[in-house]
């Protein structure tokens, strides 16, 4: 079985492992390790189209609303119907979850098409704003559409979310988005970025690979999306917003962007620090703008970004010489 | 038959807004090619810096409000100079992404620190020019509203001859025509790019002011909104465009007024945005923009 | 010297558990508001009060002979953080219950927590009525918008006289969608008609658009149940716009900033609250003078007396329920009955809602005047 599999599933096991014995973690920390799994999908998924494929795009919390809408509604309207009054198993509970957040998902990657071809001939800033404004009209849509709560939101969703399925997708989200881009196919989303006019030029079709690094995104971003939503159990329009995009981008630029282990330590530390310096949050947003203007400055690779691949066989060789 | 040219009048005053703020947007990307995110939050520290002077000066007098009107330009144009220098000036020749970053960053800066100073709440602005309201046939004319007309259509007659008039004037369009021929007929770009900046931030620290004078209700989060429809504005108008980007922004202060009074008036937000991507899918250049080919 | 050791070890662990007993006698209470952000106004306005009210409970001895801690987060007015910081609350400080929040929309969103982890909740002030309806550990010292809506219906109605009146609304907020609905009922019921329906967002700054359909339509009274930084707005604008009718709203409006931002055009409108310093009772005119020395004269608004209010009710069942436990508590707020507080008498009903009295506020000259009070 090739490795990257063998490590999906060791890391499911893992998932499930922990989310057995949640009942004696405690649940602040269970919270904010939950907080950690969301975040992860979603900055890994960001980077593969902000990072791999070079499309700055500022709308990746509209994704994740609209896989956070579209879970709830199954699970609140339809939830019933299928599961009874007895609210069912744990297994057909957890049957209707995953459909949930899968069709989150898909709807969320519909939008990514939405989104994805209409700012095909956009360039850097332009694709930006493009997204942005899409991020903020769907935020408008779900805030006039009443049978989803209108500007009040959803409430009362129900509590499936668990370390499981977090990391379970995150596992899933980081498997997907390195297979790809690691493979011969995967080769054309960065050539993409690097120069799109000679990529065009030797036969990439690159607006298929931005198509597809958008929907791909998109997609995660919803399961993202309708893992946070089971997760806080409140969801409004107005908290998927610009400055939830935002943060995720922050997350892609400090892991160094087309980097996913630097990513992922970003993901984590961000979702963590803030935690840890809740005494001087209100000058959380000043230090995350500073850090993003220095670090353009001084290292735009981002501070994650060193070459694990060459991390790991040095340390390889170290403790396994005979091995490589 | 009221209704209908009270609302041109408010679409008129809000358009006049955006365009002060349009047009700095659209100095700054047609010589550098960039978008300045920050430049809506220049905008609200003109606001704020107008709210300050405005508290010294008797309220409600013509030459009061020249003041602080002056010195919200002022500030703004000095604000816009050192932001240039500091952040922008050392990613020039850079991938454009990292200077698109920076200016986000630059951006979120200026917001959440004015949140730490100012704190989060609206303060009052004072009613610095003399408010009176005049009434015609039914039609309401505010004295604000048409301070607000008179003085962005000054200060856009003043950009126009300063763009065509003067000497640094032409050497803006020439750096914004091409960067290294102008470099080679002597142009210093260092400081057409400083003038450039600073005229713009003035514009913005104008609008600012001209801005909180209708609804003088000043938060450090004002700019966001205001600022991204005046750049859809200028987008509208043709990037890089002056009179384009005047254009773009009346187009849309009326459009936005119109359906604010109607049964859509919630979708107002995503109006602006539909007007974006609809611009940039159908005619990428704008109205008045000429399309440009790249040059590989 | 190494004779002294040993009464000194002695010593030094005596005050060490001493210390450490007295940290654990501490009884502690969790308090989340939005004390930056938006609405920090309101936030720190509640958490002024129920400071207040924790340091004068301590100060005659605490509950239970045990000491109060109140341990206050911020949710920064943001979405998602007041979950999170509940469950911190309540797993990590260990805290016997919770106050809190102003803001309906974020009180719903810490509710299921502290309804599933069985830790008793008290709102200052949300008036929508789903944040009760969470569970049955969840309660509030203030009344409903269901109440507050008719309250100005019938004060439209019966006092300022008013037949046609035109609503507009912000569709950013449950307070404000949900207060609209209540007050239209009522108005209709009582032979009032609804001439016209107008919406905005909150961070709206331009409603000359709503207000000249608004004035188009003849109307002689606009209900505006929103916060009060578009409030006042909508007031200059109308004014400017030369509409006289009045203009009133609810208890979103009260802030000293509605005033500050809307001037004179603020002058000759009403709102609704839950209480005025300028009641002229011994318990609120104590509550007034205590507040002001303790916060350099500043004077509590409604906020502020409701967080004083809510802090009080919950040591008093914690009192009376003779435990820290969650249920018992619970229990002993449902059976509160007529505890007389700074905002009138509370009283549990089966929704765990308080039957409250509201007041009627007029801007006169610069400043909020009391009017009249009107019973549930």
């Amino acid at each position: 079985m090739p490795k990257p599999l063998i490590a999906l599933l060791a890391a499911v096991l893992v998932a499930f492992g922990v989310s057995y014995f949640s009942d004696h973690i405690d649940p602040y920390y269970l919270d904010v390790i939950t907080g950690v799994g969301i975040n992860i999908i979603l900055a890994v998924s960001l980077n593969l189209v902000n990072g791999y494929t070079g499309q700055f795009s500022l709308g990746h919390a509209g994704f994740m609303s609209v896989g956070a809408y579209l879970s709830a509604a199954i699970t609140m309207l339809a939830g019933p119907r299928i599961l009874g009054d007895s609210g069912g198993t744990a297994v057909q509970q957890g049957l209707l979850f995953l459909g949930a957040l899968l069709v989150g998902g898909l709807g969320a990657a519909l939008a990514g098409v939405a989104v994805g071809i209409p700012s095909l001939r956009l360039k850097g800033d332009y694709l930006a704003l493009v997204t942005l404004g899409f991020g903020e009209i769907i935020r408008v849509i779900f805030q006039n559409v009443d049978a989803l709560g209108g500007a009040l939101g959803l409430n009362g969703i129900p509590n499936y979310t668990t370390v499981f399925w977090v990391y379970s997708f995150a596992a899933l989200t980081v498997f997907t988005v390195v297979c790809l881009v690691r493979s011969t196919y995967g080769r054309g989303f960065v050539a993409t970025r690097d120069d799109e006019v000679a990529s065009e030029a030797v036969g990439l079709n690159t607006t298929r690979y931005k198509i597809v690094a958008f929907v791909v995104g998109a997609f995660f971003a919803g399961v993202a999306g309708g893992l946070y939503g089971h997760f806080k159990l409140t969801i409004t329009p107005t908290g998927f917003d610009f400055t939830k995009s935002i943060e995720i981008v922050v997350m892609v630029i400090l892991g160094g962007m087309g980097n996913t282990p630097g990513v992922i330590l970003a993901a984590i530390l961000l979702t963590v620090l803030p935690e840890v310096l809740r005494a001087v949050d209100e000058y959380r947003m000043v230090l995350y703008s500073l850090l993003l203007i220095v670090l353009m400055l001084v290292r735009p690779r981002g501070l994650f970004n060193f070459d694990y691949s060459a991390i790991a066989s040095r340390l390889r060789r170290k403790f396994w010489p005979a091995g490589s | 038959m009221t209704e209908f040219l009270q609302q041109l009048l408010n679409g008129l005053s809000l358009g006049a807004i955006y365009a002060l703020i349009a047009l700095g947007y659209t100095m700054v990307y047609g010589v550098l090619r960039f978008i300045n995110f920050a430049h809506s939050d220049v905008f609200m520290v003109g606001a704020f810096i107008g709210y300050f002077v405005g508290g010294l000066l008797p309220h409600g007098t013509f030459w009061g409000g020249l003041a602080a009107l002056a010195a919200a330009m002022a500030g703004c144009a000095v604000l816009g100079i050192v932001i240039e220098r500091l952040v922008y000036r050392p990613l020039r020749g850079g991938p454009t992404l990292n200077v698109l970053i920076t200016a986000i960053g630059m951006s979120l800066f200026l917001e959440y620190s004015g949140q730490l100073v100012f704190g989060a709440t609206p303060r009052a602005f004072p009613a610095i020019f003399p408010a009176k309201v005049i009434s015609l046939h039914g039609l309401i004319i505010s004295m604000n509203q048409v301070t607000v007309i008179v003085v962005a259509a000054v200060l856009m007659v003043g950009l126009q001859f300063a763009v065509h008039g003067t000497k640094i004037g032409t050497a803006m369009r020439a750096v914004a025509l091409n960067p290294k021929a102008a470099q080679l007929v002597g142009i210093n770009i260092d400081v057409v790019i400083s003038f450039t900046f600073g005229l713009g931030s003035a514009l913005a620290g104008a609008g600012g002011v001209l801005y909180a004078l209708n609804y003088p209700s000043i938060d450090p989060l004002m700019g966001v909104v205001p600022g991204l429809k005046a750049f859809v504005a200028a987008v509208l108008g043709g990037v890089g465009n002056i009179p384009g980007a005047a254009l773009g922004a009346l187009i849309l202060g009326m459009v936005e007024t119109f359906v604010d009074g109607s049964r859509w008036s919630t979708y107002k937000d995503a109006i602006a945005f539909a007007i974006l991507i609809g611009i940039l899918l159908f005619r990428p250049a704008g109205l008045l923009g000429r399309y440009r080919a790249e040059k590989v | 010297m190494i004779r002294f050791l040993r009464p000194l070890c002695a010593l030094i662990a005596a005050a060490a558990l001493s210390a450490a007993a007295l940290a654990e006698d501490m009884i502690k209470i969790g308090e989340y508001a939005s004390l930056t952000g938006k609405e920090a106004a309101f936030g720190q306005s509640s958490h002024k009060g129920t400071l207040l009210a924790v340091e004068e409970l301590n100060a005659a001895g605490g509950v239970l002979g045990r000491q109060i801690e109140l341990v206050t987060e911020d949710d920064q007015t943001k979405q998602g953080e007041s979950a999170t910081i509940v469950k911190k609350l309540i797993s990590r400080e260990k805290v016997v219950g919770i106050l809190g929040e102003v803001a309906s929309m974020r009180s719903l969103e810490a509710a299921p927590i502290c309804q599933a982890y069985r830790t008793p909740m008290i709102s200052p002030s949300s008036t929508n009525p789903k944040v009760t309806e969470i569970g049955n550990y969840i309660f509030r010292v203030c009344f409903i918008d269901p109440f507050q809506g008719t309250v100005m219906a019938k004060f439209a109605k019966e006092t300022l006289n008013l037949r046609r009146v035109a609503l507009l609304t912000s569709v950013s907020s449950a307070y404000s969608v949900g207060l609209a609905k209540y007050f239209k009922e009522r108005f209709v019921a009582d032979g009032g008609e609804i001439v016209i329906e107008q919406k905005y967002t909150e961070g709206d700054k331009d409603f000359n658009a709503q207000l000249t359909a608004i004035k188009a339509a003849g109307v002689d009274g606009i209900f505006v149940p929103g916060y009060y930084t578009e409030a006042a707005l909508i007031c200059r604008q109308a004014r400017e716009l030369e509409m006289t009718m009045p203009l009133f709203g609810g208890d979103g409006w009260e802030a000293p900033e509605l005033i500050a931002i809307g001037g004179s055009a603020v002058e000759g409108c009403y709102y609704s609250t839950h209480y005025s310093p300028q009641v002229d009772t011994p318990a609120v005119r104590a509550f007034v003078a205590k507040f002001q020395a303790r916060f350099d004269g500043e004077t509590p608004d409604a906020m502020a007396a409701l967080g004083y209010d809510s802090a009080k009710v919950m040591v008093d069942a914690i009192r009376r329920a003779g435990s820290t436990d969650g249920p018992a508590i619970r229990d002993a707020l449902a059976a509160t009955k007529d505890f007389e507080g700074v905002t009138g008498s509370t009283t549990m009903d089966k929704n765990r809602n308080a039957t409250k009295a509201a007041v009627v506020i007029m801007v006169k000259d610069g400043k909020f005047k009391f009017v009249q009070s009107v019973a549930p």
